[in-house]
């Protein structure tokens, strides 16, 4: 307690110390004496976050267990509870399960190919000399200052069948390399889900390495560099240095930018919406699944409910995860 | 090239030599040896680090270069990298709103940028008071309230939006810039508290102490020590609220439906798109000038920004 700033100046001797006087005085000494100061300096974040987010899930919840859709919203059928009708439904869907399965492996190679990438960026860059790092470094900031509208638009275009960069590139490429497919003429986005993924996780990769990168390398400048050198000194390669003195130290880091990187990747709506709605593409992974269950006419709010509770009820894992890394790290002190 | 033959042998040698080969100096030809490996080690890692960094740019520059290029090069078999014969046509069409046939691209680009400055004010204001709180005091809930943060920030926007948009839609802000101000100042406020609770704690505490003891108030403190020293936190956080609220998509896909002259830029690049999908030239000017400003931003604050993230990331 004694290190707040309200107590210290209560240590002023004979100041307003229960001195009547004008009303902006009395309320200070009275927010002073009841240590009310945080909680009023709190009190407008945490209403906007219970106004916009918290009470938004509540009634998310409360839809999931409703008949809420286009007849409820008129007025002209009632709002009934149905239970888990809504939750069965969605488990009998064989199109639920495909979307679950898309995004599942989507993050599986989204995830480890992102963290890959930035780390050895984020070494790449450590070790590099001040003017390489800065072209670099600046580089990579571009693709992630990217707007992922602008970017999904553009890897759209640039895998496009008619002047496309990418199917002109690969058509040029010899065929042992990248196999038969009649390349100039291939539609990423109409061949099923599996290009059209590829070129999702291809566009999401591009704009999220170089926040692992940047992160890794600020992780990088916290190592004293005793210890790398120490290590060298008694003939490290290396390798050995990364596994055996960098990445322990790094550990945390790596916990926390694995987390954000399953949510992140797992949750991928802008890109794959704009991919998905050029390219008319019916296989739809988690998120965009859920937008259309409950936004797509006749709009389902008890089904788009029941998903969400399944997505977080999925997410909670990691969340848990990433909040006991985050306080394992001290980040409540 | 010799030289990157001579950096895999030597280095491959490396391990095999005993701990004791390097010792400081220990010959003249050794010494030379040593420097050839380190520049060779340098050259290696310096082109290493070129290709990274073209075929990271190369997306930005082919979007650059479909935007100045003619509609026959642009459907041409054999694309070039750069427009054989520049033109403006594209910027112009999309400038003076003839292709999307929903308004000039200022208006959307006004659009945007009236929602982020709105949301970078409400969202700065909001954490800064709550990260003072949180990094300067010791109360009861202050743990809880941490830990919602945490969780918050994890709450994916599919998941809200159903409820917003029902919300939205009895309190009339469908359709209108204020509802996706107030949906994105409290998607902002998460993490911007977060990174300026960091940013304030590492402000050493005796500044304020000393100030106190001198028989300044709290309000005064915030404002003559604290306020100038979190200055840069408090840049690097509206950035990020800015950029954060100028790249949302899907807030803007489900609350701005009815009226064209309310969307912002990601919204009619994608109503553009769907509209007239071939017309890469426009397309990609449109793109680019929605594209460039983000960059730019990005630029300017590179250092805060990246100092700002990672404080928050990596010690969050």
């Amino acid at each position: 307690m004694a290190e707040t700033i309200e107590h210290e100046v209560g240590l002023v001797p004979g100041r307003q110390r229960g001195r009547p006087g004008p009303l902006r005085l009395r309320l200070a000494t009275f927010v002073r004496r009841h240590k009310l100061a945080p909680y009023l300096l709190l009190l407008p974040a945490f209403a906007g976050i219970a106004l916009v987010v918290l009470w938004p899930l509540v009634q998310v919840v409360i839809f999931s267990f409703q008949n809420y859709g286009l007849p409820q919203i008129t007025g002209a059928l009632p709002t009934q509870w149905v239970g888990f009708a809504n939750f069965s439904t969605t488990f009998h869907d064989p199109e639920f399960w495909l979307s679950l399965r898309t995004s599942v492996l989507f993050a599986l190679v989204a995830v480890p190919v992102t963290l890959l990438l930035g780390s050895i960026v984020g070494l790449l860059l450590n070790r590099l000399g001040k003017r390489m790092a800065v072209f670099v470094s600046t580089a990579a900031l571009l693709a992630w200052a990217t707007p992922p509208v602008s970017a999904a638009v553009l890897f759209y275009w640039m895998f496009s069948p008619d002047g496309g960069v990418v199917d002109w590139a690969l058509a040029k490429l010899p065929h042992w390399l990248v196999g038969s497919t009649n390349w100039a003429q291939f539609n990423w986005a109409t061949n099923g889900a599996l290009p059209a993924y590829v070129l999702i996780a291809v566009l999401v990769i591009w704009q999220a390495f170089p926040f692992v990168a940047v992160t890794v390398l600020a992780g990088l400048k916290t190592i004293p560099a005793e210890l790398n050198e120490a290590a060298r000194v008694d003939g490290a390669t290396s390798w050995r240095v990364f596994w055996r003195v960098t990445f322990p130290l790094m550990k945390p880091i790596y916990l926390v930018l694995l987390l954000l990187s399953v949510i992140w990747d797992f949750n991928i709506f802008t890109q794959s919406d704009i991919i998905a709605s050029l390219a008319n593409l019916n296989e739809y992974n988690l998120s965009l699944y859920i937008y259309d269950k409950a936004f797509t006419f006749p709009p389902s709010y008890g089904l788009g409910g029941a998903l969400a509770l399944i997505l977080a009820f999925i997410l909670l894992v990691v969340t848990v995860g990433y909040v006991r890394a985050s306080v394992k790290q001290g980040a409540l002190t | 090239m010799t030289n990157i033959n001579l950096t895999s042998t030597t280095v491959t040698a490396g391990p095999t030599a005993p701990s004791a080969a390097r010792p400081p100096r220990s010959g003249r030809n050794q010494g030379s040896r040593a420097r050839a490996v380190k520049r060779a080690k340098a050259i290696s890692l310096n082109g290493f680090g070129l290709i990274i960094a073209l075929v990271t740019l190369f997306p930005i520059f082919i979007m650059i270069s479909t935007a100045f290029k003619p509609s026959q090069e642009i459907y041409s078999l054999t694309p070039n990298l750069l427009p054989a014969h520049p033109t403006l046509s594209n910027l112009t069409q999309v400038m003076s709103g003839k292709v999307s046939g929903i308004g000039t691209v200022w208006l959307f680009f006004r659009n945007s940028v009236v929602v982020a400055l709105a949301t970078v004010l409400i969202a700065s204001v909001l954490a800064l008071l709550a990260s003072v709180a949180v990094a300067r005091f010791r109360f009861r809930m202050r743990t809880t309230f941490l830990i919602v943060l945490l969780i918050v920030q994890m709450i994916p926007g599919q998941a809200l939006i159903i409820a917003l948009f029902l919300d939205f839609k009895a309190l009339n802000l469908l359709d209108s810039l204020v509802g996706l101000i107030v949906a994105y100042s409290a998607q902002a406020l998460p993490v911007t508290i977060w990174m300026l609770r960091n940013f304030v704690a590492t402000i050493p505490k005796e500044l304020e102490e000393a100030a106190a003891i001198d028989g300044a108030t709290g309000p005064r403190i915030f404002w003559r020590i604290l306020f100038p020293l979190v200055m840069p936190g408090l840049v690097a956080t509206s950035i990020f609220a800015f950029i954060t609220a100028y790249n949302e998509y899907i807030f803007a896909l489900t609350f701005l439906g009815q009226t064209h002259s309310d969307y912002t830029f990601p919204i009619y690049l994608t109503y553009f798109f769907g509209q007239h999908g071939a017309e890469w030239g426009p397309i990609m000017a449109a793109s680019t000038m929605y594209t460039i400003p983000a960059i730019i931003f990005f630029l300017i604050v590179r250092r805060r920004l990246v100092g700002g993230l990672t404080a928050g990331a990596v010690k969050g």
